[in-house]
């Protein structure tokens, strides 16, 4: 009988575009996202007949780097094949990829397990493939329905990375797919930002149970919704008693759950072998002239030794590319001086901003982020206007009005401390303790908590300039005079 | 020199699928002169077949490499020729639109897949034209009409444009009316092209030279023995014997991987094949299906109506030999045997310059007397080792008999191609 509290078992075979600038086996462009249907395209990765495919070095070798950063072993000798079947978006009906001998075996990634140490998640392999094309459904369901065939993608040359199912939780399978594009945005061959650029399938199984296959999973977040679906899923039917059936689901990314496929697509049957219009690879000695760049650990590393970085803001910051470049040059000026507090208002603050609006990184100047440290860092303005600053300056620049620097924000909106000018902070403390008598008589009973609603009350009335901890003082002061 | 030649042949054998009225030509070594191209060949803006009703009015957007090459060279390409559909037969009758019919007498095939090159030359109405040769498609067709025809060394000529049916088998090669002919056309089109991956930088500059003074040539047990009419087994061993007079010198051989070599063949050409005709789904190609259907269904309304017996055939051996649990029996040890066929050969090659025997076991078949498959993949037994193991081998005319001609085929160590051509020329001078 199966247990349905049982360990957790994930693996995870993640699909990446490699961003070459030209196909996996002809000259067409990549950079297909921005132009029409069907403009991207030549006779071979239309598949016309008679076509052949020759070889994109580069895809090779960026692969190659891939399975270097990733501890990989690659194979003296590896082939592509040919994967027949049938669709549509299949220009050859069958898809050049490799099967029994693969570019590269073995390696792993080290990723934060759920446990807060550092994990191995092994692999198995990475091979080179091509990407389909795509099909662009019309119409809907009273005016005729039909389908369109874009072939500007076919041909992309893809990496598949099939790890062992190491990973225990949604959130470890999560944090590898993380970790995995840090590394490859680290190695320069992968742009996550471009739409479509990974897709995963992932293994998942409650000990003691039969595993399921979930398909179609496109983003970072959705691999952890997709699994803790089905975590849910699978527990429900063994606590009822029910077998989990062997078999493939898609990822419905709108709806958040799984649904199981048709049985039709379950008895597929490659009839794989290899194509003979490609030779054998022999690539291993290429490995010699493969330097590896920083990569996320080391990098993470550094940041700790040389920012004093702490491990979590280490982590974060090192967690993508971008991210970790705009730290630096945010505290390029004075590394010691800026880091501790840059630190933690990108990691945390900034982050936290760009999540909420959904906003990209590239839209903030490090400039601007390094003016607002220093506004902090000189206590010109407090933390609450802080964010208050780094608020309008998100505003302005994701709605693509005029970018003011925080200096100008702190000016326009009047947001400079009142160190020294006790005055209005003075007026402020006495009006909210008129305003709320209620807080008074819960002092004079010695609830601390009228403190701290009172605090709130004055930051509230001079929006948040006056310093708190003068602030404090003052408010004590005058609740102690209004004791006697 | 650049102009345009006036094409507008009688063609009482059905040769060709399509000519060109007015056909264009450059300047250079084939300045000026017709070439006729098989039908599986891609023509920019002309329309290409491969003979198959699927591909009824596909005109290819691009030239295939060769094409290329004959028009860098001043050819004008004046048509393209019939062909059984996607080179699957060995008589011509399997064409979509109609069999070609043998010059030398139309009550018989002209042989095949390049059966209407084969004819086209024959019948006087070009000098040359290219064929392919998966599995004897040149020579069977040049053996059966009396005509010269070579099968290059697996690279030696890119592929790139050839619609493929076998692409570890098959090459494109010269066919022609004299062993001349056939060289210059293959000065032409060998050598390396970036988009075949499978082509080596082997080009061919070389003139036929007659002088085979101490070449030893192998003659193999198996293409005298059973199955090859005793007939055309002595009109070949007659062109032999000539070669003997002219100071070559014969050693009995073996092939004992022939056994197994047929079925290697047809293994290995129905697998590729039923993978490389699965684009043709009426999605871009073919009659556009019922799209009420769904997309499985719609795909076999099309392929079942628009595909010929033979391609059909071919297509479910080989879907069905790569099938899970089928393909370490089938595919895996056909590999193997081709091995054991490349090893026998480069044993052989180790004591003689060439081997020599008939190009096919009879003379050209009558329309309709091959009516089953096997015993039609029986008669491709004498040319398939060399497309197994890659090497060259030409076919030329050495004699007739019934009154028809007969095939003399000479094969070569691997990227020997010169010295096949300088066997057949000495042979064709001598009994010129």
């Amino acid at each position: 009988m199966a247990d349905p509290d049982g360990q957790v078992i994930v693996g995870l075979e993640v699909h990446c575009q490699l961003d070459t600038k030209s196909k996996l086996f002809c000259g067409c462009s990549t950079d297909y996202r921005s132009d029409g249907p069907n403009t991207h395209v030549c006779p071979i990765c239309l598949g016309l007949p008679g076509a052949m495919p020759a070889l994109n070095k580069r895809a090779i070798e960026y692969a190659m780097k891939v399975a270097k950063a990733l501890n990989c072993e690659i194979l003296n000798e590896s082939e592509f094949s040919r994967k027949n079947y049938f669709y549509p978006d299949l220009d050859k009906a069958y898809q050049i990829t490799q099967y029994d001998k693969p570019l590269a075996e073995g390696g792993y990634l080290e990723i934060e397990s759920d446990e807060g140490g550092e994990k191995k998640i092994r692999l198995t392999r990475i091979h080179v493939e091509e990407d389909p094309g795509r099909l662009v459904h019309m119409g809907n369901v009273e005016r005729g329905k039909y389908s369109l065939v874009d072939y500007n993608r076919a041909g992309i040359p893809l990496i598949e990375i099939v790890s062992e199912p190491d990973m225990r939780s949604p959130k470890e399978a999560r944090r590898f797919l993380n970790k995995l594009r840090a590394t490859l945005e680290y190695l320069s061959v992968f742009d996550s930002e471009k739409e479509g650029s990974l897709r995963v399938d992932a293994n998942i199984s409650i000990k003691g149970s039969e595993r399921v296959e979930v398909k179609n999973i496109t983003s970072y977040k959705g691999v952890e919704k997709a699994l803790t679906f089905e975590v849910t899923r699978q527990r429900n039917l063994i606590r009822r008693g029910q077998k989990i059936e062997r078999e493939t689901r898609h990822y419905l990314e709108a709806r958040g759950v799984t649904q199981a496929g048709r049985s039709k697509e379950q008895e597929h049957d490659y009839r794989y072998f290899p194509e003979p219009d490609l030779r054998p690879l022999r690539v291993k000695s290429w490995l010699d002239g493969i330097v590896l760049p920083e990569l996320p650990d080391a990098r993470r590393e550094r940041f700790m030794k040389e920012y004093g970085c702490s491990l979590n803001h280490a982590r974060t910051l090192t967690g993508e590319l971008k991210l970790a470049n705009f730290f630096e040059k945010v505290v390029a000026s004075d590394k010691a001086g800026l880091s501790p507090l840059a630190s933690t208002w990108i990691a945390d603050t900034l982050i936290g901003e760009l999540n909420y609006r959904d906003m990209s990184l590239e839209k903030v100047e490090p400039a601007a982020m390094t003016s607002l440290v220093l506004l902090l860092k000189a206590g010109t303005i407090t933390d609450k206007s802080g964010v208050e600053v780094l608020r309008v300056m998100l505003d302005q620049r994701q709605k693509g009005e005029a970018a003011e620097t925080p200096d100008a924000i702190v000016k326009r909106l009047n947001l400079a401390k009142t160190v020294g000018d006790t005055g209005a902070i003075t007026k402020a403390i006495d009006d909210a303790i008129n305003e709320n008598p209620k807080a008074l008589e819960d002092y004079r009973n010695g609830e601390a908590k009228a403190i701290n609603f009172l605090v709130g009350q004055v930051m509230k009335k001079t929006r948040g300039k006056a310093d708190p901890g003068e602030l404090n003082r003052l408010l004590i002061e005058a609740l102690k005079k209004r004791e006697a | 020199m650049s102009g345009e030649i006036s094409f507008s042949p009688n063609d009482k054998y059905n040769a060709f699928l399509t000519t060109c009225k007015k056909a264009p030509h450059g300047s250079g070594k084939l300045a000026g002169v017709a070439v006729a191209i098989k039908d599986n060949i891609s023509t920019k803006d002309i329309e290409t077949t491969c003979a198959s009703k699927i591909l009824k009015g596909y005109v290819p957007p691009y030239n295939a490499h060769v094409i290329d090459l004959l028009k860098a060279e001043g050819a004008a390409i004046v048509g393209k020729t019939n062909m059984d559909e996607f080179g699957m037969g060995t008589t011509t009758e399997n064409s979509g639109f109609g069999p070609t019919l043998n010059p030398c007498d139309t009550t018989r095939v002209p042989g095949g897949s390049s059966g209407g090159s084969a004819a086209a030359i024959a019948g006087g109405m070009v000098t040359m034209a290219l064929g392919s040769d998966t599995g004897g498609s040149i020579r069977c067709p040049a053996a059966f009409c009396g005509i010269v025809g070579l099968k290059p060394s697996y690279g030696r000529v890119s592929r790139y444009g050839l619609i493929a049916y076998s692409n570890s088998l098959e090459q494109i090669g010269p066919m022609g009316k004299t062993v001349a002919d056939v060289s210059k056309l293959m000065g032409v089109i060998a050598g390396y092209d970036r988009h075949d991956s499978t082509s080596r930088d082997k080009p061919y500059n070389h003139t036929p030279n007659a002088e085979i003074k101490g070449l030893k040539i192998g003659i193999p047990q198996e293409f005298f023995g059973e199955g090859v009419n005793p007939q055309v087994a002595d009109v070949v061993r007659k062109a032999i014997g000539r070669l003997e007079e002219l100071g070559a010198t014969t050693v009995p051989c073996s092939i004992p991987s022939m056994e197994y070599a047929l079925a290697a063949y047809y293994v290995t050409c129905t697998c590729e094949a039923s993978s490389n005709l699965a684009r043709f789904d009426g999605v871009r190609y073919g009659p556009a299906p019922d799209w009420r259907k769904s997309w499985h269904d719609a795909y076999q309304e099309v392929r079942s109506e628009a595909f010929g017996t033979e391609v059909r055939r071919r297509i479910m051996l080989g879907t069905f030999a790569l099938s899970s649990g089928y393909y370490g029996r089938y595919y895996s040890k056909a590999q193997v045997a081709r091995e054991n066929v490349r090893a026998d050969f480069n044993r052989i090659f180790a004591d003689v310059d060439v081997i020599a025997g008939p190009t096919m076991p009879t003379v050209a078949f009558k329309l309709k007397e091959k009516s089953d498959p096997l015993s039609m993949y029986l008669a491709d037994i004498l040319t398939v080792p060399a497309n197994l193991a890659g090497i060259p081998s030409i076919s030329v005319p050495c004699g007739t008999s019934e009154g028809m001609p007969v095939g003399l085929q000479i094969m070569g160590r691997m990227f020997e191609d010169e010295r096949v051509v300088d066997v057949a020329y000495a042979y064709e001078q001598e009994v010129n």
